[in-house]
């Protein structure tokens, strides 16, 4: 079973691990650091924080296995009705840079039906191969034949790494794939690089509530999987004319099988909400007032060609839909500039924002906390500050 | 201050306090501008159990005392004061039946009430009987196994909302004080109707009109106690229900007490925070202060409630004297701390204010209350001569 | 039909502050909770029961104080709890938590439904209730934000997707993850709180879920923190100050590079 050991001769008693701790298991005892095995998860936080290596974590034996077979970066490439979406164009921007550290191949993975050309043009995005698998069954997304097919593509060719968007289906997708192919998955990466010589991808994200970077491997376990959210990475340039190597597969029957059924797909009008894709997102919350002042931001949103985001209070008091929703039970979103209207700032809201590029807050209250985090802050009435705003932008964008 | 609650109020306050701060806070502005009755919290209050607390367990209730009902009244209040008044006016329709009604009457409605099913309200006042309640005109004349029910009952809270009104009316007018006769009457009876809803200063959120009584007819079934008891029923009743006011008023004060609190903290002027200034801390003392000792006195009047003491209109009047002019006081600073702040709409403050001053006026004015108690303490000391 | 919920005990958010000297979170005085998004989860499964009979068992792996969260969820509606808690568990990942919870719905047995919320709060992964499909290889529909028909053999759902939603037709038993969407969770109940008190709650052990040693806490995680550290922390730019007209031309001036 795995442990964690303090060596005392190493300790020097600097508190370092104590802070790094998220669970207060260690204090301090005769300048020496304790750990309360009651309260340790085992997180590994303070081996990380330790600059003296004096903690150790153990797991138990598990000789290390040959992971010579596997090569090359994986990018799963996520199409809905056979158009290819942006998230997979940043990672094979990013999947670029991992396999020329490496000195691998970048390949795409592409499922669905009819593609043949789709697949041909990932090329032109730095895939120097790609597999396709058309398929009936792999027309839309189902989690089944989806989760088989991808599962049996990574034993048959062996990836070291393997990338795929913190999209709905990427997250419900890989998830699966991981527990099938016995391979360790970080969500939600913000950052990614290579540790060349142990060859080991570095995963890094945002942990307990963001407000801690960890950075995690998989050192035993082959593919490395990570998922990443839109708008973090680059999109990968288009170079036109580039060849690819498509590698086209088949499977029986029962690789396509799939217990459920999907009856419909259903696109609903002012959906256009897909914040995670937007470059603009134009925020309110409760001080807007109502459905008229979202009215406003709506103007505002148009003439800048963004989407409406909205503050947890704003859509329990129902002045627009769930759908908008920003923050800790909403969505999470990193667009270019975030307009915070009316929004306090609380911490469940600011974890949904605060990675946006630039932050514009619009506020009456010179104390709300959403100016700690704001590039530009404006203290006034939204009332009259967003109208004015959006006749600013009109004028000078000649709408 | 701890009050030593037992096990089963910590649980009452503590969920009563989520409720407010999760479910209630959030849309108390928008009710107060609505004025509408806030039905989908009486739901959440229901289905928490929270309607039955003073309710014997033999009658769907949890078997607590008139302190749960108040610790319930004041942690509503904290987060809107007339929201709260739904809760606790049920309760004030309840009591006529939980005191002197009869094992089948508390088995028929009691547990409906307790299960937060169906709102109670208690129909007394009537436009030229406040003060002075033994001047109503309101008249029930029996008629076989019936008695028939005339005159107008004005400024009943949950009235229109509520299902079961428990209603004072005449039943032998020569008999002054002793002619006086309680009933249970459902709403829908024939010849019950309901007049307009007021407009008011405060509270507004809570449902206040006429009840206004036509040849109704209402089942002798429904003659709470014996003819001529009506006038003791309504005193005990209040008697017991006053501390409920009382908290309700601890509670509003409270409420805008945190609010200004935790404005004055993070309001800057002259380059600090406002309580850095000792005008402010002195308000400050004197409200939290303030809202203790009325809060001491409900509670510990609630207990004496609770404990079966016979003799308790005295200090059920002080702990409604004494909590609704601290609330009325105490708001006003909550105000006046805020400045112009605390003026505005987009600020919880002035509402508590506006709603505050209710309590000084309904279930008795503070008035009538120094009489009660004034004329308690002669008679007490007579006796001791 | 049985239904089970799994659910996570969290640090309360809105509790955590940061401390300014030292940029760490201070988890003094921070109160656990249920997962938030749980709350969603065990609301439907509560209606579910509501709705088609049978009972609700909530599941949580986690050190012993986790039990609070399973009497909490008792409190809404749940009728037991179990609490997979072991030394064994400490420093489990996704691969491993999922591996335990599906060893503890084995041990269980005879489900219909098993609801997840859509993700934790502390950890915001999304991969424990797919993970816990996969391992027990039952179907699963991530992301449901409503559940349309259910009997005993299926159930008709909606999946929200970016654009709208999918209708999905599933064979039970099956597993969802939910989203807020979904409902609004009721307010426990005094009675259910008291029930809560003195419900009995399962303790199982690693052993008691028959699992592999091997594939438990860190020894059966793939993955390793290898450095925690503190991001800079954004701060606050420039206040713009004037008429509203004023504010909107100097906005318009900075933002120039940024619209197009």
């Amino acid at each position: 079973m795995a442990s964690i050991k303090v060596h005392l001769e190493k300790c020097t008693g600097c508190t370092l691990c104590v802070k790094a701790c998220p669970f207060g298991a260690i204090h301090m005892s005769e300048k020496k650091a304790v750990i309360d095995m009651a309260l340790c998860t085992l997180c590994g936080s303070c081996v990380a924080a330790c600059r003296f290596s004096a903690i150790e974590m153990e797991k138990a034996g598990g000789a290390k296995k040959d992971l010579s077979a596997y090569k090359d970066v994986w990018v799963f490439c996520e199409q809905k009705k056979g158009v290819v979406q942006s998230i997979s164009y940043e990672l094979l921007g990013e999947g670029r840079k991992l396999a020329d550290k490496l000195g691998v191949k970048l390949a795409a993975v592409l499922l669905g039906e009819g593609l043949d050309a789709v697949a041909e043009s990932l090329g032109e995005r730095g895939a120097d191969k790609v597999y396709y698998v058309g398929h009936p069954s792999l027309k839309a997304y189902q989690d089944e034949p989806y989760s088989e097919v991808l599962s049996r593509l990574v034993e048959e060719y062996k990836p070291e790494v393997l990338l795929c968007g913190a999209t709905t289906i990427g997250r419900s997708l890989i998830s699966r794939v991981a527990i099938k192919a016995d391979a360790g998955l970080t969500a939600d990466c913000t950052a990614l690089d290579i540790d060349a010589k142990e060859r080991l991808l570095l995963q890094t994200r945002p942990a307990f509530g963001g407000n801690i970077m960890a950075t995690i491997t998989a050192p035993n376990h082959r593919p490395q999987m990570a998922t990443v959210r839109h708008k973090v990475m680059r999109e990968a340039p288009v170079e036109k004319g580039r060849k690819t190597e498509v590698i086209k597969k088949d499977y029986p029957a029962e690789a396509y099988a799939s217990r459920t059924k999907l009856l419909e797909m259903v696109e609903e009008l002012g959906a256009t909400v897909n914040l995670s894709e937007a470059d603009i997102i134009v925020a309110g919350g409760r001080g807007m007032g109502g459905k008229e002042g979202f009215a406003l931001l709506e103007d505002l949103a148009k003439v800048l060609g963004g989407a409406v985001g909205a503050s947890r209070s704003a859509v329990d008091a129902d002045w627009i839909s769930y759908a908008h929703q920003v923050g800790q039970t909403g969505k999470t979103v990193v667009p270019k500039i975030y307009f915070a209207c009316g929004i306090s700032g609380q911490i469940q809201h600011l974890i949904g924002m605060q990675s946006s590029k630039i932050i514009v807050a619009v506020n009456k209250d010179p104390e709300a906390p959403i100016f700690k985090v704001a590039t530009y802050g404006i203290v006034g009435d939204v009332n009259e500050v967003v109208p004015a705003i959006t006749r600013e932008f009109k004028r000078v964008l000649n709408k | 201050m701890d009050y030593f609650l037992n096990e089963q109020q910590v649980m009452v306050r503590d969920l009563a306090r989520r409720i407010a701060r999760e479910k209630i806070a959030p849309v108390a502005a928008q009710y107060d501008e609505s004025e509408e009755f806030a039905w989908p919290i009486m739901k959440v209050l229901a289905e928490s159990d929270l309607f039955g607390i003073y309710i014997p367990e033999q009658y769907g209730g949890l078997g607590g005392g008139i302190l749960d009902m108040c610790v319930v009244t004041e942690e509503l209040s904290r987060a809107c004061g007339a929201i709260a008044l739904g809760y606790a006016s049920s309760a004030l329709g309840a009591l006529p039946i939980l005191l002197t009604g009869s094992e089948e009457q508390k088995k028929k409605y009691l547990p409906e009430i307790a299960g937060g099913r169906k709102l109670a309200a208690f129909c007394l006042t009537e436009a030229g009987a406040g003060s002075d309640a033994t001047a109503i005109q309101t008249t029930a004349r029996k008629e076989g196994d019936k008695y028939i029910l005339n005159g107008t009952k004005q400024w009943i809270t949950n009235a229109g909302e509520a299902e079961i009104y428990t209603v004072i009316a005449m039943t032998d007018r020569k008999k002054g004080v002793r002619g006086a006769s309680a009933f249970i009457v459902e709403k829908g009876t024939k010849g019950m109707e309901f007049g307009k809803k007021e407009k008011k200063m405060g509270i507004r959120a809570s449902a206040t009109r006429e009840v206004i009584f036509t040849d109704c007819e209402v089942p002798a079934a429904n003659l709470l106690s014996r003819e001529g008891m009506g006038f003791i029923a309504a005193l005990k009743t209040l008697d017991t229900s006053r501390p409920g006011v009382a908290a309700q008023a601890v509670g509003m004060a409270q409420g805008a007490f945190d609010h200004a609190l935790e404005y004055a903290r993070t309001r800057v002027q002259f380059g600090q925070p406002v309580t850095g200034f000792q005008a402010v801390q002195h308000m400050i003392a004197d409200m939290g202060t303030q809202i203790e000792a009325a809060r001491a006195l409900t509670y510990a009047v609630a207990r004496m409630v609770d404990s079966g003491a016979k003799s308790i209109s005295r200090e059920s009047a002080m702990s409604k004297l004494f909590a609704s002019d601290m609330a009325m006081k105490v708001t006003t600073d909550a105000v006046q701390l805020m400045g112009g702040y605390g003026y505005m709409r987009d600020y919880p403050v002035e509402k508590f204010m506006r709603d505050a001053k209710i309590t000084q006026i309904y279930e008795g004015t503070n008035q009538i209350q120094r009489n009660v108690i004034a004329a308690n303490l002669i008679k007490e000391s007579l006796q001791k001569d | 039909m049985n239904i089970i919920v799994c659910i996570k005990q969290v640090p309360n958010t809105t509790d955590v502050k940061i401390d300014p000297a030292t940029n760490t979170l201070v988890r003094d005085g921070v109160e656990s909770v249920i997962n938030p998004f749980d709350a969603y989860a065990i609301e439907e499964a509560v209606r579910l029961k509501e709705k088609v009979g049978g009972k609700v068992t909530a599941v949580t792996m986690g050190p012993p104080q986790a039990e609070k969260a399973l009497r909490d969820a008792i409190a809404l509606g749940c009728d037991e709890g179990v609490l997979v808690s072991d030394r064994k568990f400490a420093g489990s990942d996704t691969w491993a938590t999922s591996y335990t919870l599906s060893a503890a719905i084995e041990k269980i047995g005879d489900y219909g439904v098993i609801v997840c919320g859509k993700q934790a709060s502390d950890g915001d992964t999304a991969q424990v209730g797919p993970g816990i499909s996969a391992h027990l290889d039952i179907p699963q529909v991530t992301y449901v934000r409503k559940i349309r028909e259910i009997n005993e053999k299926t159930a008709v759902v909606e999946r929200m997707t970016e654009e709208g939603f999918d209708v999905v037709e599933t064979p039970l038993p099956c597993l969802f993850t939910v989203v807020k969407e979904i409902n609004t969770p009721r307010m426990p109940s005094i009675k259910g709180m008291m029930r809560a008190k003195s419900a009995k709650i399962s303790k199982w052990t690693a052993a008691d879920i028959d699992a592999d040693p091997a594939a438990l806490g860190l020894d059966g995680s793939p993955t390793r923190v290898v450095k925690i550290f503190t991001p800079e922390p954004r701060k606050g730019g420039e206040m713009i100050s004037g008429s509203a007209g004023d504010v909107a031309k100097e906005l318009a001036e900075l933002l120039k590079g940024e619209v197009v």
